[in-house]
């Protein structure tokens, strides 16, 4: 089984797995961060996503050999105490219902208000769109991603 | 859940414990619990525990939420009726999810929009049992009359000395003395939590990745498991072959299984590994060989083909008023319609799964998302023979239940898996798994006919469902000659007035696991009978909201909910060219909703342009949750009116994955104006499901005002109307 040295959340793990293994099962069973979510496995919901060097990233659908020496980070990175912006504005608008894809949609959000920082309701249904909700928080998360936009 | 064949969703409800709690208190001293909502998917140490509420020496104070948190927001709403009784704030109490204990009653399952209005009066009784309790121990304590004292933030105060003491230093004595028959209930006026919207405090956790569900649950010597059932649902195992699974690296067994799916075992081969992907890779290398049994005929073309003919037979009558029959045949005009709604996914995006560990041969223990912990204690006793104080349940938080988490198909035969290794066990199903496997929530096809008399007043209407039966496949015993009311949800009891109406059901056998989904057939009987309604209205030459107002019986919740979308929506306001707007309501016995919609063409298609939305509530608990729920189920009923649904062809369902069973994305919807009709009193309506059913009507009532189009199947291509 081959070796992989990986830096997530600035702390390097070395995990011995399947190349073929998709990021996501080595975060979530080897490394043991649950807050990355598996939703579909082909990269349609996006309850998986991380920040691969800071773009967000389907992690369903990249093995891991692809992701070596890359910086990668997870929901658990985005802040000690729950306070980054985007959880903040999260909060105030009690965005999350069931809460299965908010890990995912808050990568997301994090990702284009880091390119983005004063997005329009275009810009966020455009960078929002690969991360589905079933609950169907959507109206919660344009206001949030708004609101994140003025806490930052 | 024996024997309910032919009771309808109502009874089953009740039945599975959905509504009405027992009553129990306890009081404790020095619980041990830990101090984090965290707590509620914190394994180890959640059973220390008498019911409701513990009070433990230092002054921490925990509730139990008897009601599976599932995104409906009951892990704030029903602790909240306890804490407001109690006096304590929701910030200082620890919450932790019960797991089916007989202790807790049985009233521990979700569905039917239940929790709230079935606990709203019990829960806060038992909030105000624990305060009075309190509050006589330290009358006791001080030798003053009980009356002089009263409750504030965890406190007994001496109004006039005031003295003080806490909860904490209470807890022991108040706990020997005998609870009050008649508690007194608070004044509403005095509420500090009840009406108000308070956050939720699963937010937090849901906002930085800490919340754990099933699927997040590990448990030391774990072994996952991935299982391989048949492509045509049901089939039988003839052989298989599993040498190149067993080769696999990380495979370690391949078990023989059965999935309990209602009155069904269907089989399943698990490949058991030391890590998920493993197993998954494992179960490609499976080759089975199925015996269909006839299975591998069902094509949805032909299935649909025989429910359309089916709508010219006689149905089986549920509701007659009046003389329906006499009435239309003599009516000055006549209007027909068929209208036709297809099966549907549940799709939660936290996908099937259980953790399952026998810690003896006579005891279980399970981490899972379920929205019936009750049941699942019972079932999983009665399969495994075991008492059930022996099924040790971890009700975890829900990724998402929408009625899919209300049976328990996905713990059955992990629990066996587990007792044949002789290891604990967590299975997880693939996404294809969820969508190929069902249980669906069924189609309705509705033949609808009304009569009008000589001076364009509707005098008859005939509302006949065609369709399958979800019982049928629930429990033993089904009976095709009575009517199966789940399937003709509230279709008589809208309050128009129209003298004739008559109901009635026609059965068309459907042998796939169906289920109950979110609003159930209220979300396909409001699409038929509002836009049927629709079509009256224009027969009539009538505005359709004048239409249904001069037919809504006064002083009915139908009449408040459309006079207040009327103004809301401005409803009297022109729209610009090529604008349109429909309105649609349902009253079910969970609740009440109504919807305006705005459409405007686009090329070939349609545009969402504003959704009102009025809820009446009677009496709210947390308004911003309520909004949350009828935002939420705009969205789900969008998806359920233009998305493709769930097609049968050579018995294997057609859809994998979101790809080709795809669910509404955030640049597809538009923000849902909602409006809380609360007139406070002693009744309480739902919120979960109510904003459902009235969606769908209103969005296509508003493409014919729009396009002249009238919708009468679902799903429509929203990009290609008219």
């Amino acid at each position: 089984m081959p070796s992989y040295k990986l830096n997530i959340n600035d702390k390097d793990y070395t995990v011995d797995v399947d190349e073929t293994m998709p990021v996501l099962w080595v975060i979530r069973d080897f490394v043991g961060l649950t807050g990355t979510k598996f939703g579909c496995g082909i990269a349609q919901c996006g309850a998986c996503t991380i920040h691969l060097d800071g773009t967000p990233t389907r992690s369903c659908s990249i093995p891991v050999s692809a992701v070596a020496d890359r910086k990668i980070r997870t929901i658990e990175g985005v802040s000690e105490n729950v306070d980054h912006a985007v959880q903040k504005a999260w909060i105030e608008l009690q965005v999350p219902q069931c809460g299965y894809c908010q890990s995912g949609q808050i990568m997301s959000a994090v990702a284009l208000l880091e390119k983005n920082p004063k997005p329009t309701d275009a810009d966020i249904d455009g960078a929002m769109q690969g991360n589905l909700c079933r609950c169907g928080t959507y109206q919660r998360i344009r206001k949030a991603i708004h609101r994140a936009s003025e806490l930052i | 859940m024996q024997q309910l064949s032919g009771l309808g969703r109502r009874k089953f409800l009740q039945l599975a414990g959905l509504t009405g709690t027992g009553f129990f208190l306890g009081l404790n001293t020095g619980c041990k619990g830990s101090p984090e909502v965290a707590a509620v998917s914190d394994p180890g140490k959640l059973f220390e525990i008498t019911p409701y509420i513990n009070i433990e020496s230092n002054g921490v104070i925990t509730i139990f939420n008897t009601k599976p948190e599932v995104g409906q927001g009951t892990f704030q709403s029903v602790p909240a009726l306890i804490a407001e009784e109690l006096e304590v704030s929701l910030d200082h109490v620890n919450i932790r999810q019960t797991g089916g204990e007989s202790r807790f009653g049985e009233s521990q399952g979700v569905g039917g929009s239940s929790s709230v209005r079935g606990e709203y009066f019990t829960l806060r009784k038992v909030g105000a049992t624990a305060r009075e309790m309190l509050t006589t121990a330290a009358a006791v304590q001080w030798k003053v009359p009980v009356e002089e004292c009263y409750a504030e933030n965890a406190f007994i105060i001496h109004k006039p000395s005031g003295k003080k003491l806490s909860y904490g230093e209470l807890a022991d004595a108040a706990s020997k003395l005998t609870p009050p028959k008649e508690p007194k209930l608070k004044d509403p006026k005095d509420f500090k939590i009840l009406g108000k919207s308070g956050g939720r405090p699963d937010v937090p956790l849901k906002s930085s990745g800490k919340a754990l569900f099933g699927i997040d649950v590990t448990v030391p010597g774990m072994m996952y498991a991935s299982i391989e059932r048949s492509p045509v649902i049901g089939s039988k195992l003839k052989k298989f072959d599993d040498a190149e699974a067993r080769k696999t690296k990380g495979v370690i067994d391949v078990l023989l299984c059965e999935r309990l799916v209602g009155i069904w075992r269907h089989d399943g081969v698990a490949v058991i590994a030391d890590n998920y992907w493993a197993a998954l890779q494992g179960r490609k290398k499976l080759k089975a060989d199925w015996d269909h049994q006839g299975r591998e005929k069902l094509n949805s073309k032909d299935y649909e083909a025989g429910l359309r003919k089916l709508a010219s037979k006689k149905g089986i009558t549920d509701h007659n008023s009046g003389s329906f029959e006499q009435e239309y045949n003599n009516a000055h005009q006549k209007l027909e319609a068929l209208y036709e709604t297809p099966l549907v996914s549940h799709s939660p995006i936290e996908p099937m799964n259980c953790v399952a560990r026998w810690n003896s041969p006579e005891e279980v223990e399970i981490w899972t998302s379920t929205q019936i912990p009750g049941d699942l204690v019972k079932t999983v006793a009665k399969e495994n023979n075991i008492p059930e104080a022996n099924v040790k349940l971890h009700t975890m938080f829900n990724g998402g239940g929408f009625g899919r988490r209300l049976i328990t198909d996905y713990v059955h035969d992990v629990v066996a898996l587990a007792k044949k290794t002789g290891k604990p066990i967590k299975a997880i199903w693939t996404r294809e798994d969820d969508t190929k496997l069902g249980p669906f929530r069924p189609m309705t096809y509705s033949a609808m006919k009304a009569g009008f008399n000589a001076a364009g007043e509707p005098v008859a209407l005939e509302h006949k469902v065609i369709s399958p039966s979800i019982d049928a496949g629930l429990y033993p015993g089904f009976d095709p000659k009575k009517v199966d009311k789940t399937m003709m949800e509230a279709t008589a009891e809208q309050k128009y007035e129209i003298p004739n109406l008559h109901t009635s059901f026609v059965y068309s056998p459907l042998e796939i696991p169906l289920l109950y989904w979110r609003a159930v057939t209220s979300t396909t009987l409001a699409f038929s009978h509002e836009c049927f309604l629709d079509e009256m209205a224009y027969t009539a030459k009538k505005d359709p909201m004048e239409f249904r107002l001069g037919l809504a019986k006064k002083g009915t919740s139908l009449e408040k909910i459309l006079t207040k979308l009327k103004e809301v929506s401005a409803w009297d306001e022109p729209l610009p060219a090529g604008h349109g707007r429909g309105v649609a309501q349902y009253e079910f016995f969970a609740g009440h909703c109504g919807y305006v919609v705005e459409v405007s063409k686009k090329d070939k298609g349609i545009q969402l342009e504003k959704i009102f939305a009025v809820i009446d509530m009677g009496t709210v608990v947390n308004p911003d949750t309520v909004k949350a729920q009828v935002e939420g189920a705009a969205v789900m009923a969008l998806t359920a009116a233009i998305k493709g649904g769930i097609t049968f062809e050579n018995g294997q369902t057609v859809q994998s994955n979101f790809h080709d069973n795809p669910l509404v994305r955030i640049n597809e919807m538009p923000d849902v104006s909602v409006t809380i009709l609360a007139d406070g009193g002693e009744v309480i309506k739902g919120a979960g499901e109510p904003g459902l059913p009235p969606f769908a009507p209103a969005l296509c009532n508003a493409v014919f005002a729009a396009t002249g189009t009238r919708i009468r199947r679902l799903p429509f291509d929203i990009n290609n109307v008219g």
